[in-house]
């Protein structure tokens, strides 16, 4: 039972890492008043992006390239919203459908037709001294990828930042009402495509993770709806760090039941774990949403 | 007022000109990796308009599910409901059709209309859901309609491998739907079928009710400020969008069943080679007009086709055409400055 139970943990966290970082940069794009559908497209850059770094560079570079995607599709959705002051939700949509076409085009022409499984080193898990070793939970929380860890700085970090310093006041004001803190002398645009290039580096920290730290290669349309997931995820933890880390390892729990109740002995289609988190989602929305309240600026740019 | 326009023409051409890029950076990478693009061209005209062939049985059977879905999505905007779950709509509506198509003994055509009835109220069941969610709970429809779409994908691959497989168990797909359930070809030489006089018949009846009817107004008024149509009175915005709502996934519902009656004959997972999130561009390219998206459909058909030709003559991968896509939608919404969100649109 307790190595079902630990292998339990360790698939949540697994599952996890990849949606809070993404999560949390999206919380930093609504907090500015700005909703990035194009984030499913972020992370599946970030992800070829990073198997491009790394079989240049190895493994840092594969990271960094994997944050440069994420930044440049980010910057790209930011000159239509922000400057442009395009609609947000058609722009982020034809953002995602950008980054399948050029992921999987590019990925054929680099890496050959035949869609050979390309295989790369990934990052190992570091153990953590002592914490690693503490029953049931070590492994899942302290013996990851070093990716994994940042996040214990990142979550409390963000809220830190947001909650307790002068940008993060700004950056809140800017998605209640851009008009007002323009008045107070906030640069409601610079506040809001700094927002979403933050966005786009955790995106697209959360494609490379995927490769470099999870699967050790790429597929076309690996990210697999994470981006759309990870929204849903900053609805569920009501636009704040700490709120929105718990919902990604909700979906993370709910996603690695299988493991539970494969060990139960349930004959259950396969399927249905997979439908799950999804179903859960929806539930857990249905009823959250009525009762928070969304950045009041959210997806109006244009209102100025 | 003066220096603004200079900015925005200025800004206007930088989009044209990154389009442009993105697109021509894309085609010397392939043409680098060694690919015919001059032969990829070719094969993606003569592949959608180089013959009466090409473009009855390639172009124009693409299409059909693109209308209907690029209807259903107009339907929607039309409104101020963001239906992206044209996609799960789709699918529900497929394994709905062939369910009735497989397990209803009837002459052609009362099967036919059982079948397209069937999916069409699967398909608004589906999106009722959202719409549900949305009225009730304050979903954004956004969110709910792509996590739909996810689970109608797991949904459909549960039945072709479980309770819709066909007999053998070898194949995770249903059995082929009787020759009476088939939608009828527009003759031997052509794999045309009636669905794409379905499709426009659609778009017509459609344009026509949005354009001369109480209820269409209603539509029009409800898309264009929900506020202003509220405090008008008379108007029931809550029940036009749901309205719009349940009709916009009845037609893509439609769409999918359409697609198995006349195309594919049987239900498999990727029946829809993402006709759901196409039709999105169909419906903004048609500037959400019901009768401009026959058009606009007609042209992302060719697209599609050009593009499965230019695949399999030059090798060269037709997931490049969703580049070329994606790059007609961010110049649309610059140049045509459509607006589903913030001012004058419709947002809660």
């Amino acid at each position: 039972m307790s190595t079902t139970a630990t292998a339990f943990v360790d698939a949540t966290i697994r599952t996890a890492t990849p949606l809070v970082l993404a999560a949390l940069g999206e919380t930093l794009v609504e907090r500015a008043g700005v909703i990035n559908i194009g984030l499913e497209g972020i992370i599946l850059s970030g992800a070829f992006g990073a198997l491009v770094g790394a079989t240049q560079l190895g493994l840092v570079g594969g990271f960094a390239a994997g944050v440069a995607s994420g930044v440049f599709m980010a910057l790209l959705f930011a000159l239509f919203v922000v400057q442009l002051k395009c609609d947000q939700i058609i722009t982020g949509t034809a953002i995602t459908l950008l980054a399948v076409g050029l992921t999987g085009t590019l990925y054929r022409a680099l890496y050959g037709t035949s869609g050979a499984a390309l295989s790369i080193a990934t990052l190992s898990p570091i153990p953590v001294p002592l914490l690693s070793t503490i029953p049931v939970l070590g492994t899942g929380f302290f013996e990851q990828p070093p990716v994994t860890y940042t996040l214990y700085v990142l979550v409390p970090g963000v809220w830190w930042w947001m909650y307790r310093t002068h940008a993060g006041l700004a950056l809140r004001a800017v998605g209640e009402s851009a008009v007002a803190a323009e008045a107070a002398g906030v640069p409601a645009n610079r506040v809001r495509v700094g927002a979403i290039a933050c966005g786009g580096a955790l995106g697209g920290l959360a494609g490379a993770t995927l490769v470099l730290a999870q699967a050790g290669t790429f597929a076309e349309n690996m990210s697999a709806g994470r981006g759309f997931i990870a929204i849903a995820i900053v609805v569920l933890g009501r636009w704040h760090p700490l709120g929105v880390a718990f919902a990604a390892l909700l979906f993370g729990a709910s996603s690695a039941l299988q493991f539970l109740l494969q060990a139960m002995g349930l004959a259950l289609p396969y399927q249905l774990f997979l439908a799950l988190p999804y179903a859960l989602t929806l539930a857990a929305l249905a009823g959250v949403a009525g009762r928070v309240r969304a950045p009041a600026a959210l997806a109006r740019v244009d209102d100025e | 007022m003066s220096a603004r326009t200079t900015g925005l023409r200025r800004s206007n051409a930088l989009v044209a000109l990154l389009i442009a890029a993105i697109i021509v950076g894309t085609a010397s990478v392939l043409a680098g990796a060694g690919f015919d693009i001059g032969r990829a061209f070719v094969a993606l005209v003569s592949g959608s308009l180089g013959s009466w062939y090409a473009i009855g049985s390639g172009t124009l059977v693409r299409a059909t599910p693109l209308i209907l879905a690029g209807l259903a999505v107009a339907i929607a905007f039309r409104a101020g409901v963001l239906n992206i779950g044209a996609e799960g709509q789709f699918l529900i509506g497929a394994a709905a059709g062939t369910a009735i198509a497989i397990g209803i003994h009837a002459p052609s055509i009362v099967l036919i209309l059982l079948v397209l009835a069937g999916a069409a109220i699967a398909g608004a069941a589906w999106a009722g859901i959202a719409a549900i969610l949305r009225s009730r709970f304050h979903v954004l429809e956004v969110i709910s309609t792509i996590l739909l779409n996810f689970l109608a994908a797991n949904l459909l691959s549960y039945l072709v491998r479980g309770p819709m497989q066909e007999p053998t168990k070898v194949y995770p797909q249903s059995l082929t739907i009787p020759a009476a359930a088939q939608l009828p070809r527009f003759g031997a030489s052509t794999r045309l079928h009636l669905g794409f006089l379905i499709a426009i018949a659609a778009c017509v009846t459609a344009w026509w009710i949005i354009r001369f009817t109480a209820g269409g107004f209603r539509v029009r008024a409800v898309g264009a400020n929900p506020h202003a149509a509220r405090s008008a009175g008379l108007i029931d915005v809550e029940r036009v969008t749901m309205r719009a709502f349940l009709a916009s996934g009845a037609l893509a519902g439609l769409a999918g069943a359409i697609e198995v009656c006349g195309v594919t004959y049987a239900l498999y997972e990727n029946i829809s080679p993402g006709y759901g999130y196409t039709a999105i561009a169909v419906a903004l390219l048609a500037r959400l007009n019901a009768a401009a998206v026959i058009v606009t459909g007609i042209v992302f058909g060719a697209l599609e086709a050009g593009g499965a030709s230019m695949q399999r003559d030059a090798g060269v991968p037709s997931v490049v055409v969703s580049v070329v896509e994606a790059g007609i939608i961010l110049a649309l919404v610059v140049f045509q400055r459509i607006r589903l969100t913030g001012a004058g649109a419709a947002t809660r």
